[in-house]
């Protein structure tokens, strides 16, 4: 099969995109490069500069412990993987919790002190902690996270530099349905040429809420049949609809045979990661533990993490060793 | 946009803001469009007792006569007992995510996953109701002339039926309980609330589970009532309850005569 071709040249972009990030953080550290992302990094400059990107164990952090936490799916259980493992690098002695549920479980461990820090999206922090509409939610992603870090900060807790990827829903179809429509690329187009006439099949939420099919009715006036399902791709593949509401970074993603749809009137809300952490375990980071969290995630550019999501959902490795496969291409551990 | 519902941010929390959900509509946390009240959740409660009465009565009418039949012939034990137990080992949401690729999303998948969680107690209840009924009652019902039909139909059956019964009532509170997945394969249940925390928040997985709750006690005491509306027709029909009297009273003259 073409599996492992495709594993293997997404391997050889990962290394590709590790080494330019690691080069840019190392000749110059303005960080500015963190929200441009891709562009630059396909040409892949080969300097790998590994010393400098090399997490050093700190032998202040010797005796001070963390508790990572993550919620239940692949690439939380990834995030929260890195994140430990580097601290445990920085030497850290960590404590894994990757398994909290929901976000509202999530946010109670990490209120009570059950964990000391777990990665959210933005989005998702804003709308179900903090009670944002989503119609209210910025658009630009700088101030959406403004907006959560103050908000956070009336609950004790510290929302860290956010990643360079979002996880985002996506609109998505095989490539026989795209052509079956006259290849629109816009949820736009999509919406004139399928009209209603056609199915969406969604996690059940998304039947009821505004940044999901609520606003595909009422933003882009197309109103699909919706089909509450888990499946996502696999409805596709067992045509129990024409279209599923992916998530951006879905290792699916990188496969040939899927198209997505450009959501041109920006009706979904940035969805970047922030390792969400208690303002009591912020001293116990100091400066070093931070400098490792925003190193670490700076090369999570959308394509790496559903490189890192294939991984598991695909290619059905274990979260952790995905993880340390990532710090070793990223010359962050040995 | 203004929506004909209060928005009821951090009004009530707990059980109260469950209540409330349950009684009155609101907007949803996410914003946009109005949940909860007795109308919706009323509606949720039908289609959750929809699909379920419907993979029962299915289940009762798999389970029971394969039950009895194995039960009068008195062979099949390890059929009965091992499917039951092999049934109960798997989890409805790995079937409901496993049919999905042979049936699709939708009632009829709802409904065989729950048919086969709803089968396995009926059929051991009815294998064992039937096999308990005494060898001599059977063969004398045998010795009056009746026929195999006859002794599964006026003996076997009515003697089973407690037990029947019991099965019935352990399926009926597991399926209840587990409809709550019917959302993840296009079929809308009380499961839509707690499988919709950003829409119904966190009243409304609370309150889902209080009617779902509610629901499976009521279950269980309606069928619990019926049992007991046909154990006596049972005994009665099987003359079986005045001779183990009988046998008891033998007992007792023992006892009194030490005193």
């Amino acid at each position: 099969m073409n599996t492992t071709t495709r594993a293997f040249t997404a391997l050889l972009a990962v290394l590709a995109l590790a080494f330019a990030v690691a080069a840019c953080g190392s000749s110059s550290s303005s960080g500015s490069d963190t929200t441009t992302g891709t562009s630059s990094t396909d040409t892949g400059a080969p300097t790998p500069a590994a010393d400098t990107t090399m997490i050093k164990k700190d032998p202040a952090n010797a005796g001070k412990t963390l508790t990572i936490g993550s919620k239940n799916f692949a690439e939380q259980f990834i995030l929260g993987e890195i994140y430990s493992q580097a601290l445990e690098a920085a030497g850290f002695t960590v404590k894994k919790q990757l398994d909290l549920g929901s976000e509202q479980i999530a946010l109670k461990a990490l209120k009570a002190g059950n964990v000391d820090a777990y990665p959210e999206y933005t989005g998702t922090a804003l709308t179900s902690f903090y009670r944002v509409k989503t119609q209210d939610v910025p658009a630009d992603p700088a101030q959406s996270f403004d907006l959560l870090k103050s908000d956070a900060a009336k609950d004790n807790i510290t929302a860290m530099p956010q990643t360079p990827f979002q996880d985002t829903f996506v609109v998505t179809s095989t490539q026989a349905t795209a052509k079956k429509y006259g290849n629109p690329t816009t949820i736009s187009e999509l919406a004139a040429k399928a009209g209603s006439k056609t199915t969406l099949s969604g996690f059940p939420e998304c039947r009821q809420r505004t940044d999901c099919l609520l606003g595909l009715n009422s933003k882009y006036n197309w109103k699909p049949k919706f089909v509450s399902s888990q499946g996502k791709y696999a409805d596709l593949e067992a045509k129990q609809a024409e279209f599923t509401m992916g998530f951006g970074t879905d290792g699916e993603q990188l496969l040939k045979k899927y198209v997505h749809y450009a959501d041109d009137k920006k009706l979904f809300p940035p969805y970047y990661v922030s390792l969400l952490t208690r303002n009591d375990a912020v001293p116990k980071l100091g400066a070093g533990g931070q400098k490792v969290i925003q190193d670490v995630q700076k090369p999570l550019t959308e394509k790496v993490m559903a490189e890192l999501n294939s991984r598991v959902s695909i290619d059905k490795k274990k979260p952790e060793d995905v993880a340390a496969d990532y710090l070793k291409a990223a010359h962050f551990i040995k | 946009m203004s929506l004909p519902c209060p928005d009821v941010a951090g009004r009530h929390s707990g059980f109260v803001d469950a209540f409330d959900l349950i009684f009155h509509h609101r907007e949803s946390i996410s914003g946009g469009v109005c949940v909860g009240g007795p109308g919706e959740i009323g509606h949720l409660a039908l289609l959750h007792l929809e699909v379920s009465l419907v993979a029962v009565v299915i289940a009762v009418l798999i389970a029971v006569p394969v039950g009895l039949w194995l039960g009068h012939i008195r062979k099949g034990e390890f059929l009965a007992v091992s499917v039951s137990n092999v049934g109960r080992a798997v989890p409805s949401l790995a079937l409901l995510a496993f049919f999905v690729a042979f049936l699709g999303v939708g009632f009829t998948n709802v409904t065989l996953v729950l048919t086969l969680l709803a089968i396995p107690p009926i059929l051991t209840n009815t294998y064992v109701g039937t096999r308990q009924v005494e060898a001599e009652t059977v063969a004398a019902a045998r010795g009056v002339g009746l026929t195999e039909a006859q002794i599964v139909g006026q003996v076997e059956l009515p003697l089973a039926l407690p037990t029947i019964f019991a099965g019935i009532r352990t399926s009926a509170v597991a399926v209840v309980a587990t409809a709550t997945i019917a959302p993840l394969a296009n079929v809308q249940s009380l499961g839509t609330p707690i499988l919709e925390p950003q829409t119904y928040g966190d009243a409304g997985q609370l309150a889902a589970a209080i009617v779902v709750a509610l629901i499976t006690l009521a279950v269980d005491a309606g069928l619990g009532m019926a049992q007991r509306a046909v154990t006596p027709r049972g005994l009665k029909v099987g003359t079986h309850a005045p001779e183990r009297r009988r046998r008891f009273s033998l007992g007792t003259p023992a006892k009194t005569e030490t005193t």
